[in-house]
């Protein structure tokens, strides 16, 4: 079994922060817009560094998005930063229209997505981003796990081209994933192999994933793990390879079941090979106050919830 | 720069090129295409500087974004007519596996079309990009854009209104189409908007006025006005008083044929009203 050091609790914004400070020095043509959360976004160094490249504009989304769109034409590749509430919900039909229909090479970046937002409550805890987002004919959807795989997913979109959807975070929640990693869009990481169960995670539940399918070692059962860190395209054939394997699969991530990951993964199932599942996510809810790990642990998002999970899914095979 | 005479011609072809898009289909929007026939004709014919051919990027001409995409049988009639596609594709206005869908949109992939508009009230913040864009690049070319005056009660506009001002935006030209009505009704019936020109300075925009923008010189001037105070800190905005449906006297102040097609007999009347000049399609 794989070992998985944690470096240091880092949070995933300030590895896009770092990301786009690397992109600004290398791409002229990256340019930044955010809506009155360039401290929250971590977008401080590039506006520093590129202030001719960096556009404030004010609390107002809607405008934020379609002078991302506009500003493609002339070769821009332009980054918009803000809460992932705000990226999506808010401006999902600017969104549409100016940027996924018109097919314009906007990076959409948004932070504090999902629950571990935490303090703030749900109106600011979006849980639903991810289906809204992977509904957009041409969008690509990514949810990066750790600090260094979300500088690198950064850096990596800017060579994309095409709409991107970036999910990531506010807490400091363990890095783990090499410093130095090839970000390939589409392709899911193989993290543990395994034979008796699939566990597919994204984002901040990658690490929890780890964490369970340590705790099935105990118990003798030997649990697959894979990051997939880009909920669209999925990387159908890794998931199918692993489950015509182990025979069932856990899906695990920070959304509601609805819309996210564990439907595409179930689509894919279906279609090809029909398995059980259960799904690790929200259950058609909105979040509350309080603080990441009270909330992850009483909306059922962590390790424990995890090997319940496979508890449940080994039973059924 | 085309005379006078040939101008009228063009904006009376435009006319017939509207009235027979929409008959042919029974659909799409006649009265406002109308209402902007000598609009879209000045500024593809006199005012934009422009490439032959299309490409995305837009660099080194000046750009066009129209952000009441509904009026589209005037944008693509101008469009076939100043050579970006053939006329013939007018033709195919609407109908399955056309480019000319009834509202614009890059997707098909029609020359031309830089951004696709018909949700309204998106193109002020696109055009405002576009013109950061040219500024980034050192292109000195303007951004020219199109806006309902009904399509301002959408709030997107303000945020770019106020966005462009405070940060003086001042390569962008955004026209009003001003004609008082909107789908159900005049605008003071629906949503009253008070002195939309006042408004405008007062978030800090340069205005010009055209009182008449279906007179071909009253237009001309007004966006060789707009083009000259572009460059000085602000953005410019062109308020443009026109009638819906202009050209066909039964279509002509009202809301009715906002959204109406004509049948065969309006038709016949609208195309008798504008008698063909450079050719039908």
């Amino acid at each position: 079994m794989k070992k998985y050091i944690d470096t240091g609790k880092k949070d995933t914004r300030s590895g896009f922060g770092a990301g786009l400070t690397e992109l600004g020095k290398k791409n002229e043509n990256v340019v930044a817009l955010c809506a009155d959360l360039t401290g929250s976004l971590k977008m401080d160094d590039f506006k520093k560094n590129h202030p001719e490249r960096f556009f404030q504009v004010g609390i107002a989304e809607a405008n934020m998005i379609g002078m991302a769109a506009g500003m493609t034409i002339g070769g821009k590749i332009p980054f918009t930063g803000t809460f992932a509430n705000f990226s999506t919900g808010r401006v999902y039909d600017q969104i549409r229209q100016s940027v996924a229909y018109s097919g314009k090479n906007v990076k959409i970046c948004a932070s504090h997505a999902g629950l571990t937002l935490g303090e703030d409550g749900a109106t600011h805890q979006i849980l639903e981003d991810i289906g809204l987002m992977k509904m957009l004919p041409g969008m690509t959807v990514i949810n990066t796990c750790d600090y260094n795989q979300t500088k690198a997913a950064t850096i990596a979109i800017a060579d994309h081209e095409g709409p991107v959807y970036l999910r990531f975070g506010r807490p400091k929640v363990a890095n783990f994933t090499p410093e130095d990693q090839d970000f390939k869009i589409g392709k899911a990481v193989l993290l543990q192999e395994g034979s008796d169960v699939t566990i597919i995670a994204t984002g901040h539940l990658v690490w929890e994933a780890l964490q369970a399918a340590e705790q099935l070692a105990t118990r003798g059962l030997k649990a697959e793990v894979i990051n997939i860190h880009t909920i669209k395209p999925l990387d159908q054939e890794a998931i199918l390879r692993s489950v015509k394997k182990t025979g069932c699969v856990v899906t695990a991530e920070e959304h509601n079941f609805l819309g996210g990951l564990g439907e595409s993964v179930s689509r894919t199932l279906t279609q090809h090979h029909p398995a059980p599942q259960e799904l690790v996510a929200t259950q058609d809810t909105f979040g509350e106050s309080g603080t990441p790990e009270q909330l992850m642990e009483k909306y059922g998002l962590n390790a424990g919830a995890i090997l319940n999970a496979v508890e449940r899914v080994i039973q059924r095979k | 720069m085309p005379n006078t005479q040939q101008l009228e011609d063009f904006v009376t072809q435009v006319r017939r090129d509207i009235v027979r898009q929409v008959h042919k289909v029974n659909s799409g929007h006649p009265g406002g295409s109308l209402g902007c026939a000598e609009f879209f004709t000045v500024l593809y014919q006199v005012v934009m500087d422009r490439k032959e051919k299309f490409d995305m990027d837009g660099k080194d001409e000046d750009l066009f974004f129209l952000s009441n995409g509904h009026i589209s049988p005037v944008f693509y009639s101008v469009l076939a007519r100043s050579g970006y596609f053939p006329i013939e594709e007018l033709n195919t206005f609407r109908l399955i596996n056309s480019r000319l869908q009834g509202h614009p949109t890059t997707h098909e992939g029609l020359p031309g079309i830089r951004m696709a508009s018909g949700s309204l009230g998106q193109g002020m913040s696109v055009a405002i990009g576009a013109a950061q864009t040219k500024k980034l690049n050192g292109d000195k070319h303007l951004v020219y854009s199109l806006h309902g005056d009904g399509e301002l009660q959408e709030g997107q506009n303000w945020e770019a209104i106020m966005y462009a001002a405070g940060n003086k935006v001042d390569n962008l030209i955004a026209t009003v189409d001003w004609n008082d009505q909107q789908i159900d009704g005049c605008t003071d019936d629906v949503l009253p908007m008070g002195d939309l020109g006042v408004k405008f300075e007062a978030f800090g925009w340069d205005v010009v006025h055209i009182k008449d923008g279906n007179n071909l010189t009253q237009v001309i001037e007004g966006l060789q006005e707009a083009k000259s105070r572009t460059g000085k800190g602000k953005p410019v905005a062109v308020m443009m008083k026109t009638v819906m449906g202009n050209g066909v006297d039964f279509m002509m102040h009202t809301h009715a044929w906002h959204g109406v097609a004509p049948n065969d007999e309006q038709l016949a009347k609208a195309l008798e009203q504008n008698p063909e000049t450079l050719g039908d399609y």
